[in-house]
């Protein structure tokens, strides 16, 4: 019999009578109705949480870990919030410390966080789909589901979502956000963070719009087809020009450039001393006027040696025209009006030895081999078109070319990218923070006609850079207002004539005050609170490192009386904090007798001179600053305040809050108020 | 009879769509066997959970004459962590650099990396590496901020230490296993938030309870428990 027949005579027992077929039906009803059960039954989670009561029974606090497990499906759900996440049912154990031990997954209890399960969920920081109960669902990318768990290197990017403040426990964020403005993402990219702010960027692209008094053809089309030759610290990434675009590129440039408001002024006469005791003094006065502060210069193990905040000088002299240099060293703004270098009150004598040592860091073979043909219109036309397609107008000035509007895509919420607008190249992960890493390292790859350069990054930078754009997601954009930590962004710029001082010699492009300036220098903000006016004319005189362990310090200016009088006097007046009236403190307090006793606190108690020095004869301490001479530089009131919380005038100080009952305090002002550079006898 | 076939064979062909075959990976051929194996560099590196560490780890197989042996298959193994490349040959001098990304849980790894021998088993050798978390990573940023200035005399061109400018009693390092491995969590926050003459010790620890949170100090001890060298027995501290 065959196979069909055998089926035929089975059919026809079920079906042959009507009470047979309705048997046959309910039968099948019954069946079709027990799917949903032992679907239910077989569910993964019940397998989960039944491993889980096996792992707990034998431990010793079986019974406190068995009452606290709760069967079933649990949800965490936070309607503000958007969240829905039902981790909990298969990852039991979160809340169990307890549990600590375990490294199997699912049961592992989460590590020490900032936040807890109850207040944000799951899904806020770790992606994934909160609602799923699967494991595939959960974790994986899928059609229907396209943000997968975050890999754990990139979870510091959920941090991000709310916090535009700089967290102590997010490394990687934080150098991603310091480097998306640094590396000037943001002139071609808008990313408008959580908070509605933009990203600004923080490099400083310089103006070409002079640049044929600055430098040559030659130089140019060497640093537009390898910056990094020139400088490896440089900023500014590699298009992969041919060396066709390239010398067109520099062609236009030199063509576009006019002259700059320094070319019209008179240099001061100062002839170049050659020699080299020339050399030799401009490299100590290169040194005294701390230049390195803010620019780096390789030195001959290949280290850079100094600050980032500036241009390395590693090769100046193979870049720069000297006339320019000198120039430039008297009045960088009469070449670039927005540049962030001071107007040194140079003399003669430094200008011409500061040039002779910079003009001797040069590579003669940087620009041995470049060879330009004469530029013609043609060459000149295409470098123009080649600036605009480009964007270079982005970063840089350029005459005629005006910067380009929308250029790139705007990555405000690149972090939410659905992964079907990915266009991934083959054989890479398919990913959205791998995607997002390759771009950073590698954009050509992408496809040969894209524009983005490549820049010059480590791979922990780019993984870096990948975490703060990560960080950009849809949630953040829809989080509860009240959850975004924001920074502000104050612009403060100080005002009238002092203002145009403080400008002149661009003192916020170290020093922050009243929240807007650079991190290189103490906060001014309340400067005119802390220290005497004395001591603040003699320092902007001659300002004297007060930290000897700094490597930036802060250089000379060469201020004339009238411009220090008139910054001190604006400083003491507009840079006061609040509860600084003589009131605050009792100075008939501060007698011999408490000062003895502050000494005993200074040196025993507490041994203050483990990190301040005193008495620069016994005392090592090389951490904070010196205090020989404080009685001179600070009020009274200051340091009392200080000493019983310096937090509060100086949010992030390195000085731990000792803690101090008011008595103590009172005695150590005493004892540091005498502390003078010159005594004088003991004053009341 | 024909149907059954027709619909057996769509069945195999069907259910063997569904099975995802493993790339198989091909293990290089040894040309030569070695005796020994060791570290050479890239052990206690630290970096963040599910990083790449920043160095390759390195190491070494020598012959029983003490040279290195070149073509030797040596092969690294950690449950979690990714090795580019799992498997290699040793270079001509001997050596294999392997690219490793730590897991996802924090803690210390321990990685065995082991060659053939000729005359048959393995010999094998031990790198840790650690893997930090959130509450880890938290603390070496306080530790860098606040600590690392006396407790690392080690100066770096960004900070000068201030390790030899203290009287004595000098500062522990923070890796340093023998002294603060029988501490207890309790002591050791007692410490950072008390400052020194809390536990009758020196007055050159300052402290911390005015400047840095509970939390904030428990991270710190997290951490140095991360980096202690010899490691900190978790299970004992518990």
């Amino acid at each position: 019999m065959s196979l069909g027949n055998q089926f035929r005579t089975v059919a026809r027992f079920f079906v042959g009578t009507a009470p047979r077929r309705f048997a046959a039906v309910s039968v099948l009803l019954a069946l079709v109705s027990a799917i949903a059960p032992t679907k239910d039954l077989l569910s993964q989670w019940r397998h989960y949480q039944r491993l889980y009561v096996q792992l707990i029974r034998n431990r010793p606090d079986a019974a406190r870990l068995k009452h606290r497990f709760k069967g079933g499906i649990n949800q965490i759900w936070i309607p503000e919030q958007h969240v829905v996440d039902r981790c909990s049912t298969c990852h039991v154990a979160l809340q169990e410390a307890s549990l600590s031990d375990v490294r199997k997954q699912p049961f592992r209890p989460h590590p020490p966080m900032p936040h807890s399960l109850t207040e944000f969920g799951c899904v806020v920081c770790h992606h994934g789909q909160g609602a799923a109960t699967t494991v595939e669902e959960a974790h994986y990318s899928t059609k229907a589901w396209e943000q997968p768990i975050l890999p754990a290197r990139y979870l510091e990017s959920s941090c991000g979502q709310c916090h535009m403040d700089v967290l102590e426990g997010t490394p990687r964020l934080n150098q991603g956000r310091r480097l998306l403005a640094r590396y000037g993402c943001a002139h071609c990219h808008a990313i408008t963070q959580p908070d509605g702010t933009l990203v600004v960027p923080v490099d400083e692209p310089p103006s070409l719009e002079h640049v044929a008094e600055k430098t040559t053809r030659e130089w140019i089309f060497a640093w537009i087809k390898n910056p990094q030759a020139y400088a490896a610290s440089a900023t500014m990434p590699n298009y992969r020009f041919s060396d066709q675009e390239a010398a067109d590129i520099a062609s236009f440039l030199v063509a576009q450039s006019t002259p700059s408001e320094n070319s019209r002024k008179q240099l001061k006469n100062v002839a170049p001393s050659p020699g080299d005791d020339a050399l030799q003094a401009g490299t100590s006065l290169y040194g005294t006027l701390f230049c390195s502060s803010c620019h780096a210069i390789q030195n001959a193990a290949g280290n850079l040696v100094g600050g980032d905040l500036a241009p390395e000088l590693t090769r100046v002299g193979s870049k720069v025209n000297p006339d320019w240099l000198r120039r430039w060293l008297q009045t960088p703004q009469g070449y670039d009006p927005k540049t962030r270098m001071p107007r040194y009150r140079y003399d003669k004598k430094q200008i011409a030895l500061l040039s002779s040592f910079l003009l001797s860091k040069k590579d003669d073979d940087f620009l041995a081999n470049v060879h330009l043909p004469e530029p013609d219109q043609q060459s000149i036309a295409r470098g123009k078109k080649l600036v605009g397609d480009y964007g270079c107008t982005a970063c840089h000035r350029v005459n005629g070319v005006n910067p380009p509007e929308s250029f790139a895509p705007d990555l405000s919420r690149i972090g939410s990218k659905p992964l079907f607008q990915v266009g991934f190249i083959r054989g890479m992960p398919e990913t959205l923070p791998d995607y997002i890493a390759g771009k950073i390292r590698d954009p050509r790859a992408f496809g040969p006609a894209l524009k983005m350069p490549t820049f010059s990054l480590t791979d922990v930078q780019v993984e870096s850079l990948a975490t703060a754009l990560l960080a950009q997601t849809d949630r953040a954009v829809t989080m509860p207002p009240e959850l975004v930590r924001s920074t502000a962004h104050a612009k403060y710029h100080p005002g009238g004539e002092p203002g145009r001082l403080m400008e002149d010699l661009r003192c916020q492009s170290c020093h922050i005050i009243n929240g807007n300036g650079g991190d290189m220098a103490p906060d001014l903000t309340s400067e005119g609170s802390a220290v005497q006016r004395k001591w603040l004319l003699d320092f902007m005189n001659n300002p004297n490192t007060l930290r000897p362990m700094l490597i930036r310090r802060m250089p000379k200016f060469n201020l004339s009386d009238a411009e220090i009088k008139s910054l001190s006097d604006y400083m003491l007046t507009a840079y006061q904090a609040s509860g600084f009236d003589s009131l605050a403190l009792e100075t008939s307090a501060l007698n011999a007798d408490a000062a003895a006793r502050g000494k005993q606190l200074f040196y025993t108690k507490y041994a203050c001179q483990s990190c301040h020095i005193v008495d620069g004869k016994k005392d090592k301490g090389y951490v904070g600053p010196t205090l020989a001479g404080v009685g001179d530089r600070l009020t009274p009131v200051w340091i009392y305040k200080w000493l019983k919380n310096p937090n509060t005038l100086s949010p992030g100080t390195l000085m731990p809050n000792p803690n101090l009952p008011d008595g103590e305090a009172r005695d150590l002002t005493a004892f540091l108020v005498r502390l003078r550079a010159h005594p004088k006898g003991d004053k009341k | 009879m024909k149907r059954t076939a027709t619909c057996s064979l769509v069945l195999i062909l069907i259910l063997s769509g569904c099975t995802r075959r493993q790339a198989a990976h091909p293990l290089p051929t040894p040309k030569a066997y070695g005796t020994l194996i060791v570290e050479v560099s890239g052990g206690k590196q630290i970096a963040g959970v599910g990083s790449k560490l920043p160095d390759p780890l390195v190491v070494q197989v020598n012959g029983a004459d003490g040279n290195p042996v070149a073509g030797a298959l040596v092969s690294f193994r950690c449950a979690g962590l990714v090795f580019n490349p799992p498997d290699a040959l040793a270079d001509s001098s001997g050596q294999v650099s392997v690219m490793v990304q730590l897991a996802g849980i924090p803690g210390s790894y321990q990685i065995l990396a082991e060659t053939p021998k000729s005359s048959g088993g393995t010999a094998t050798v031990t790198s840790s590496e650690i893997a930090l978390g959130y509450q880890q990573k938290l603390g070496k940023e306080l530790s860098e901020k606040y600590c690392t200035v006396c407790h690392d005399p080690q100066s770096t061109p960004e900070r000068v230490s201030n390790f030899d400018n203290l009287s004595p009693p000098a500062p522990h390092l923070f890796t340093d296993g023998n002294t603060l491995n029988p501490m207890s969590d309790a002591d050791l926050i007692k410490i950072i938030a008390d400052g020194g003459p809390a536990l009758g010790k020196s007055p050159q620890t300052p402290a911390y309870r005015g400047t840095l949170t509970t939390a904030e100090i428990k991270a710190v001890v997290a951490y140095l428990r991360a980096i202690a060298d010899p490691p900190y027995p978790v299970a004992l501290g518990k």
